[in-house]
């Protein structure tokens, strides 16, 4: 009954979401009240539907109800309720609704924060909206309904996926679909913008925090399924350019581009086309991002069980909602005006430069993810575009940005003095190039570009921390002055600071990972000792333990440093799942300081010994501090829009405030 | 300071379409480079490829055919039931890495004729047939998909 209430839902918000997508835009046209006003009662009541139709999911598997296809598929009775809860988006169906009821939720802040947008823009923004809405309701009411029934119901369900059960499920989908589709309510403004062939300042106030908010979310989100494939998969990388991971990697970049876009439209009421066009590009890149990940077009390890249909179907939904918002923005662009003048060495110009090189590498990952298709298409010839390919195009574009990169914030707006820049951040040049040539000279057998590497790392943290320093005004004022400046300061300048900073930690990961790792692989028998990156590793056998839906052989490993000192435990095993018949490798990790030492086992060497893999991972986990501290950045920001803009302290609404200063 | 602004604007599109052009180039040339191409072990021998050219091989674990030298080198069977090709490769094999499974490796031919994988790709589920794979299988009628 629970399920069927679900299901109803479902269908009772696709209908709900047909009037949102049209009543409003209509009232908008004609100009009537009444008609706009049903926007936000009737988001409300999508989230509502919504809301209910995911608990009713929950429940069915939190009671393991079998009788459900999709409980059976991905469940089993003595699988963790964690992984039980989880399981719930740890498949295709489950994962659209929560893509959904994701959608849906943005919809209702908008309409709850909403209050003080122009009454057409606001029924606009939230019809659009109820479009994406509608679309995605029918796809997975039409294709993959996860309410289905099935007669008789099974005794016991397959299991999920062992591979998911894992806390990952818990955090890396919900944070990257916050990304994903938060990135749909700039889409939504930016078609909105294009109906009414009006844009202003005000505008780019109301998207910034969005964007801000997406951006935050999905760094995380991709930081997130980047370290869990990092301990789960046991081989040991941090990111593959897997056609999936570039997926979510394509919005990231061009989000980070209109993130950086709409600071000078809103600042200077300039680059608004572009803005828009940012905005539309980075949902889509989001849109084709599910279609590849959901149709299983490419090869790649996380297509779930794929089915052509549903390829076909999210294509149309492609085709509609990218061919239709570049086509309003064909014909509408002209209609808005472009804003104020600036010199090309300004705040402004390195801007700009930033979305040209953000831009452009993001165009570099999509040719290279979207290349096997087109080859395939064109001459039939199957083709991979792997690592070698990324590594070659990306590497090269991104390096001049990331040494521009502490150059922005110290230029002036309309038109800046890059020699007073260049001076301010002589002590962070020199800081980096010594610890560049530290590390060239005091670490043996290190390569040159390892050393520029590092440089260039420490170079993004100094010029973050030059920033501050200056806005602080060191050397011009007394030090309690000073203090009382530096926590003055505007919170999106600690937010600027601390997401260049943590690009420069994750560069440093990177590249200490990339270029300073030790690789040990061996056949060890128990009682064996393997020296990986001075610490020596010893076997001492192979034991076996019975998890709740699993068995598994523990491989136990003493290890000690240099001096013969143990320094403690790793335990690496090999699990087997009955269920699904099916074997994972838990990898043995244990850190020290940044760095890791990841022990995977493989299989049984005839003569009795098990093959072991052993990692020494120098600064590895800087890669995801630096994430962090790009998420915390971006947080920090968004702190800002409440404080700057200055509305009454009692209204909580945060973007409604950047409109009344607008006004 | 003699710069017009037209002058200077100019400057700027120029720069920034030296910049695409320097990116659609190297792109272009990593393809050229980089990618590597999909063949079946029958492919192979109908098309010929040269030593040291990188590709992806790919096909069905040949039953029988997994063979464990000392230490971490294995070598096995890749067919498609036309031809087989024997893969040799050091390190380890991904969990689900069985006879009879789908499997892509990448890697190139040796002078002597060795198909040496520094890549092996098994997908981490249990009914994964690597999509070139089923493709090409299909295409040659030995494979059909059982539903």
């Amino acid at each position: 009954m629970i399920v069927e209430i679900g299901h109803f839902a479902l269908v009772l918000a696709f209908a709900l979401s047909l009037v949102l997508s049209i009543v409003p835009i209509v009232g908008a046209r004609i100009g009537d009240q009444r008609l706009m006003a049903v926007a936000e009662p009737a988001s409300f009541a999508i989230l509502g539907l919504i809301a209910l139709s995911f608990a009713a999911l929950t429940v069915a598997y939190v009671q393991s109800d079998f009788s459900v296809a999709n409980v059976w598929e991905n469940s089993h009775s003595l699988k963790p309720m964690l992984y039980k809860i989880t399981g719930v988006w740890g498949n295709h169906e489950g994962s659209m609704l929560l893509w959904i009821l994701i959608l849906a939720a943005f919809g209702g802040l908008v309409a709850l924060f909403g209050s003080n947008l122009p009454a057409t823009l606001r029924a606009n923004v939230l019809a659009v909206q109820g479009m994406i809405a509608a679309a995605f309701l029918l796809f997975v009411l039409a294709s993959s309904n996860p309410f289905a029934r099935i007669s008789p119901p099974p005794i016991e369900g397959r299991d999920l996926n062992p591979i998911l059960q894992d806390i990952g499920l818990a955090i890396h989908p919900p944070l990257l679909y916050l990304g994903y589709v938060g990135f749909s309510i700039c889409f939504s403004f930016a078609v909105a913008a294009l109906i009414e062939g009006r844009i202003d300042a005000a505008w780019a106030r109301w998207v910034r925090p969005w964007t801000l908010a997406a951006w935050a979310a999905l760094t995380g989100g991709i930081a997130m399924g980047s370290y869990w494939a990092y301990y789960e998969l046991g081989w040991g990388g941090w990111w593959f350019w897997d056609p999936v991971e570039n997926a979510s990697f394509l919005p990231w970049l061009s989000g980070t581009a209109l993130l950086h876009s709409a600071i000078v439209m809103e600042k200077r009421s300039a680059l608004k086309i572009w803005t828009v066009l940012l905005a539309i590009l980075t949902f889509s890149l989001s849109l084709l991002g599910t279609f590849l990940v959901r149709s299983g077009v490419l090869t790649s390890v996380h297509a779930f069980a794929t089915d052509p249909t549903r390829g076909v179907f999210i294509l149309m939904i492609l085709i509609v909602f990218i061919g239709g918002s570049l086509a309003l923005f064909a014909f509408r662009a002209s209609t808005l005006t472009s804003g104020g003048l600036f010199q090309p060495i300004s705040r402004e110009g390195g801007l700009v430069l930033n979305n040209l090189f953000l831009t452009t590498a993001a165009a570099t990952v999509l040719i290279g993810t979207l290349w096997p298709l087109l080859v395939e298409a064109v001459t039939g010839e199957k083709v991979s575009v792997g690592a070698p390919f990324f590594n070659m195009t990306f590497g090269p574009l991104i390096v001049p940005l990331l040494l521009a990169v502490p150059f922005g914030p110290l230029l002036a707006w309309k038109r800046g003095d890059l020699y007073a820049a260049s001076q301010r951040l002589f002590v962070a040049f020199a800081l980096a190039l010594l610890i560049g040539l530290v590390t060239l000279f005091m670490i043996d057998r290190i390569s040159v570009v390892a050393a520029f590497g590092v440089a260039v790392a420490f170079w993004l943290v100094f010029g973050a921390l030059t920033d501050l320093a200056l806005k602080a005004g060191i050397g011009k004022a007394s030090p309690s002055v000073m203090f009382r400046r530096f926590v003055g300061l505007p919170r999106s300048v600690f937010g600027t600071a601390l997401a260049h900073a943590g690009l420069g930690l994750t560069t440093l990961g990177i590249v200490a990972v990339s270029t300073l790792e030790v690789e040990r692989i061996a056949v060890m028998q128990p009682g064996d000792t393997l020296d990986v990156a001075g610490y020596e590793l010893r076997f001492d056998g192979l034991v076996p333990f019975d998890g709740p839906n699993f068995t598994e052989e523990q491989g136990r490993f003493t290890y000690s440093d240099r001096s013969g000192r143990e320094r403690g435990e790793v335990v690496s095993s090999k699990r087997f799942y009955p269920a699904r018949q099916m074997p994972t490798t838990e990898a043995g990790i244990t850190s020290h300081g940044f760095s890791q030492l990841y022990v995977a086992l493989g299989d049984r060497a005839p003569d009795g010994g098990i093959v072991v893999r052993a990692w020494w991972k120098p600064q590895v986990l800087f890669i995801w501090i630096g994430c962090i501290f790009m998420m915390v950045g971006g947080g920090v920001s968004l702190l800002d829009r409440r404080l700057r803009v200055g509305a009454p302290a009692a209204k909580r609404s945060k973007p409604a405030r950047a409109v009344e200063v607008a006004t | 300071m003699a710069m017009t602004r037209k002058k200077k604007r100019l400057a700027v599109i120029g720069g920034a379409f030296a910049f695409l052009t320097l990116a659609t180039t190297l792109t272009l040339f990593a393809l050229g480079q980089k990618a590597s191409y999909f063949y079946t072990p029958a492919d192979i021998s109908e098309k010929g490829v040269a030593p040291g050219e990188r590709i992806r091989l790919g096909g069905l674990v040949a039953t029988g055919s997994i063979a464990r030298a000392g230490g971490t080198d294995v070598s096995f069977a890749v067919t498609d039931r036309i031809e087989t090709v024997t893969v040799s490769y050091s390190g380890i094999l991904p969990d689900l890495f069985r006879e009879e499974q789908g499997v892509i490796t990448e890697g190139a031919f040796d002078a002597s004729g060795r198909f040496v994988a520094d890549t092996v790709l098994a997908r981490h589920d249990e009914n994964y047939m690597p999509r070139e794979v089923a493709d090409s299988m299909k295409a040659r009628g030995i494979w059909q998909e059982e539903d």
